[in-house]
């Protein structure tokens, strides 16, 4: 019978590759984001397995919420991206100095 | 094991191989796609759970916009994505050390977690035999409306942003000015002249 600690789990190892994900590709944004995709998506799992299992809807109204932060994050991630590539030509996050901070 | 089980395993191990291949594939273009594959399968676990419409809105707005979304600035950009990957070998020795360490964190987390007491008393709305859309509507439009609208908010000003940094206004391009278009004189624009016969202008 599959429980709440199944889910737990899966949640857990998709949270797990997501920040490999961020170590792995530390030059390319593209994946960086798809990786942050992955940690949100761990933490709805996460949300909806706990909702399901005590019985209370609010883990679902959340995750909506974070859904909504996820795609508005993208969208803006990739815009930043599109707007550094013309400018600079290429991704590398690596020389991401322009404003000497 | 019952079909339900069984559904269970294989959607866990396709969202984990997934997430998995998004972040080692070389090409992004193949990232892209195990990462719908990831969304498509966990969309599958949120079924099991019974959550049907946040695993709808699962697909239709991770797999229908933002892995499209992804899709389209992986495949619009012409990034030597080799060099990139170059390095992926360097990194390698310090991923895997903190993705063990954090592992060994939740590990340790998931051998001593517990609910809290009297948690029971905490829980706010109990998922009855209502549809789980129309539940959902229900306490989204009743306690979390301010929420709600704040994150209609938010998605506006995302929009916002994202047109306003990726707007670039060209010059050296012939435009439209509909002033002038409105402002012009059909009397002004012609003349008519009587040109009489067997000569030229």
């Amino acid at each position: 019978m599959v429980g709440l600690e199944h889910y737990l789990t899966v949640a857990a190892c998709l949270f797990v590759i997501g920040i490999f994900g961020l170590f792995l590709n530390r030059k390319n944004i593209i994946i960086l984001l798809m990786s942050i995709e992955l940690i949100l998506l761990s933490v709805n799992i996460n949300f909806v397995a706990f909702s399901a299992f005590l019985n209370d809807l609010v883990g679902q109204v959340f995750t909506l919420f974070v859904l909504t932060v996820a795609a508005a994050e993208a969208a803006i991630g990739l815009a930043i991206l599109v707007c550094f590539f013309r400018n600079r030509g290429t991704i590398d996050v690596e020389d991401v100095n322009m404003m000497k901070g | 094991m019952g079909v339900a089980d069984f559904a269970f395993y294989a959607f866990a191990l396709c969202t984990l191989i997934g997430g998995l291949f998004t972040v080692v594939s070389k090409n992004p273009v193949h990232s892209v796609l195990w990462l719908i594959l990831a969304f498509m399968s966990s969309a599958g676990l949120f079924v099991l759970l019974g959550a049907e419409f946040v695993a709808m809105l699962l697909i239709i707005v991770y797999v229908g916009a933002v892995a499209v979304l992804f899709l389209f600035v992986v495949m619009m950009l012409d990034v030597e994505f080799a060099e990139l990957r170059a390095e992926m070998s360097r990194y390698l020795p310090l991923g895997a050390l903190i993705g063990l360490v954090i592992v060994a964190q939740l590990g340790v987390a998931f051998g001593a977690w517990g609910y809290s007491e009297g948690f029971e008393g905490r829980l706010q709305h109990e998922i009855s035999n209502v549809e789980n859309t129309a539940a959902l509507g229900q306490i989204l439009y009743d306690d979390y409306i301010l929420v709600f609208q704040l994150s209609g908010l938010i998605l506006l000003v995302a929009m916002i942003g994202a047109i306003v940094l990726t707007l670039r206004h060209r010059t050296d391009i012939k435009r439209q000015n509909v002033l002038a278009q409105m402002y012009r004189d059909p009397a002004k624009a012609m003349e008519l002249k009587d040109v009489k016969p067997g000569q030229g202008l």
